[in-house]
């Protein structure tokens, strides 16, 4: 009877145990593997080459400057994106009145697909027919005109600004959720007691809400880290790799040079190095909090 | 009364100031929008003359031709038929298993529930590798199911995570009536857990939508058969096809993305708080 009962409780988790062991531990332990292997990914015999893949990394021109692209972006992200997506949640906290109205909006961007998001910026920001240009001409900068995503002083920063411009609605979000969390009491109670805007924000707000801007901070940096699509679309990586990006660089290994055990080397390398960023941020953040 | 008068201007100011500040944002959130949906009314001439945001002629037939010559009808229904079976797969593998994870009892239950939870926090960047590995060696490559049963095992960790969360919360009163009354362990899952579960499972069902919706990556490297590729492959490698005709490429985006606005628009409460309740999970 135990035992019929057990096996039954089981049938409720076997569904999802298979096809997580299959669809995600299976390629799990495959990523790991094919990594020692050099694979074109249709012969049936890998050649066994040890650590080469990972040392080849190391001196892989551009995989750093991939990574270098993704940190810049990561960057931009970080500072304007967040700092952008606080004001807006501070300003909605204190304006009542419109906020549901604001928050629809501020999340539009977030629910559109990343192909959609850069096909359209694509056509914005375009040299010859884009309106970015028109309007620039229109106002007489007949100097600022580019073609904003070929220029390779501008395609690597439009491209970081079209990503805040789809992501920076999750932080908001986010953060007006913490915001709302504030008692209303404290500030009351900081206004009789004589205290400014700044000082109510810097003494009450700000250290309420670290853990939230912790976990906004995470969000985007595994986020931006991990960001390929938008970019493929708007520019694949060009010109000549100044908006590379590691997942693009994986990507192109597998299906552009068919080497299946680089990209995953290439793969673990980077999945490592964001494993580590969000250890380093999460003990930080339980330093802050202590 | 001098004093008032100056709070109150600078009230009215400062309230202006921040107004303009979010309407200035939430018209450049709005505007690339519009902008595609004028663009795709205007004719491939009007497109590189006309900067405004209103067509001179509105040119309908632009949808009608995406949709039957550019094949974004095909493409459409893709996208609906995957979307549809991998919620549909995921709302009831992932309730059944969160249901055992909050119910019932047997061994290994606590690691099981682990490795899922531990799955969301492991970033594996290029696991579209593997897995076309895998599909490859079970012939399942280009084919409609390898790619429903990689997305269902994609949205699994999560929706479970936020249903077991329901069901610990959940009186177990009820579950003890049907019980007594006789009804099987799976028809209390059926009959008593999934009825009551119905806001958490609204969240579930959007937040699978509009990913499965949005996917690109498994889609790119799993199908190579034009006819069976959702909306968001189909527009990035037919985009050069349709750099000659952008009123259609234009006209292939608003069809993309209208579903999810509409989605969006009819849960956004639910959306709203899957991503509150998601941020706490990181």
């Amino acid at each position: 009877m135990r035992i019929k009962e057990t096996l039954e409780n089981y049938v409720f988790v076997l569904p999802a145990v298979a096809i997580f062991v299959i669809f995600y531990i299976i390629p799990f332990i495959w990523v790991f593997q094919l990594g020692l292997f050099e694979w074109d990914g249709i012969l049936p015999t890998k050649i066994f080459v040890g650590l080469s893949n990972f040392k080849e990394i190391l001196f892989d021109r551009t995989w750093w400057q991939s990574m270098g692209n993704v940190g810049y972006i990561t960057l931009i992200a970080l500072t304007f994106q967040n700092i952008i997506a606080f004001m807006l949640a501070w300003a909605c906290d204190r304006e009542i009145r419109a906020k549901n109205f604001y928050r629809l909006i501020f999340f539009i961007p977030p629910v559109l697909s990343e192909v959609v998001v850069g096909l359209v910026w694509q056509w914005i920001l375009d040299g010859n027919y884009g309106l970015l240009n028109y309007w620039l001409h229109g106002m007489g900068l007949h100097n600022w005109a580019r073609n904003w995503l070929s220029d390779p002083q501008t395609a690597l920063t439009a491209v970081a600004i079209v990503h805040c411009w789809k992501g920076f609605g999750s932080g908001f979000l986010i953060f007006l959720a913490g915001l709302q969390t504030i008692p209303r009491e404290l500030y009351e109670a900081a206004r009789v007691d004589g205290a400014n805007a700044w000082q109510t924000f810097k003494n009450v707000t700000a250290p309420l809400m670290i853990p939230v801007a912790v976990i906004v901070a995470i969000l985007t940096i595994l986020g931006s880290m991990q960001a390929f699509v938008l970019i493929n679309a708007m520019t694949r990586g060009g010109p000549a790799y100044h908006t590379e990006v590691p997942v693009l660089r994986i990507l192109s290994s597998m299906r552009g040079s068919s080497r299946f055990g680089y990209a995953c080397a290439q793969g673990i390398s980077f999945g490592v190095i964001l494993m580590a960023i969000s250890f380093v941020q999460y003990k930080l953040s339980k330093k802050a909090r202590a | 009364m001098k004093n008032t008068a100056y709070y109150e201007t600078k009230k009215i100011l400062v309230n202006t100031l921040i107004h303009s500040f979010l309407l200035a944002v939430a018209v450049t959130c709005i505007f690339p929008l519009l902008w595609m949906v004028a663009c795709s009314l205007k004719t491939q001439e009007e497109i590189f003359k006309n900067m405004s945001l209103i067509p001179t002629g509105w040119h309908f037939e632009n949808y009608y031709k995406a949709w039957v010559q550019g094949g974004f009808g095909r493409f459409f229904i893709n996208s609906i038929i995957y979307t549809v079976s991998v919620v549909i797969g995921i709302i009831i593998i992932s309730s059944m298993a969160a249901y055992a994870f909050s119910r019932l009892q047997f061994p290994g239950k606590n690691i099981l529930f682990y490795m899922f939870m531990a799955a969301m926090m492991i970033p594996i960047p290029g696991s579209f590798v593997p897995l076309y590995v895998l599909l490859n060696k079970l012939h399942l490559r280009n084919t409609a199911i390898g790619y429903i049963l990689c997305m269902i095992n994609v949205g699994l960790s999560t929706s479970i995570f936020l249903l077991k969360t329901f069901f610990d919360k959940m009186p177990k009163e009820l579950e003890d009536a049907a019980r007594i009354d006789g009804c099987s362990k799976i028809g209390i899952w059926r009959h008593v857990a999934l009825p009551l579960a119905k806001p958490v499972l609204a969240v579930v069902v959007v937040f699978n939508v509009l990913n499965v919706w949005n996917e690109y990556v498994l889609a790119l490297v799993i199908f190579d058969s034009r006819s069976l590729m959702p909306l968001q492959v189909a527009l990035t490698s037919f985009q050069g096809e349709f750099v000659t005709n952008y009123p259609l490429l234009m006209a292939g985006l608003t069809i993309t993305a209208l579903p999810v606005i509409i989605v969006y628009l009819l849960m956004q409460k639910y959306i709203v708080k899957g991503v509150t309740q998601g941020a706490v999970v990181g």
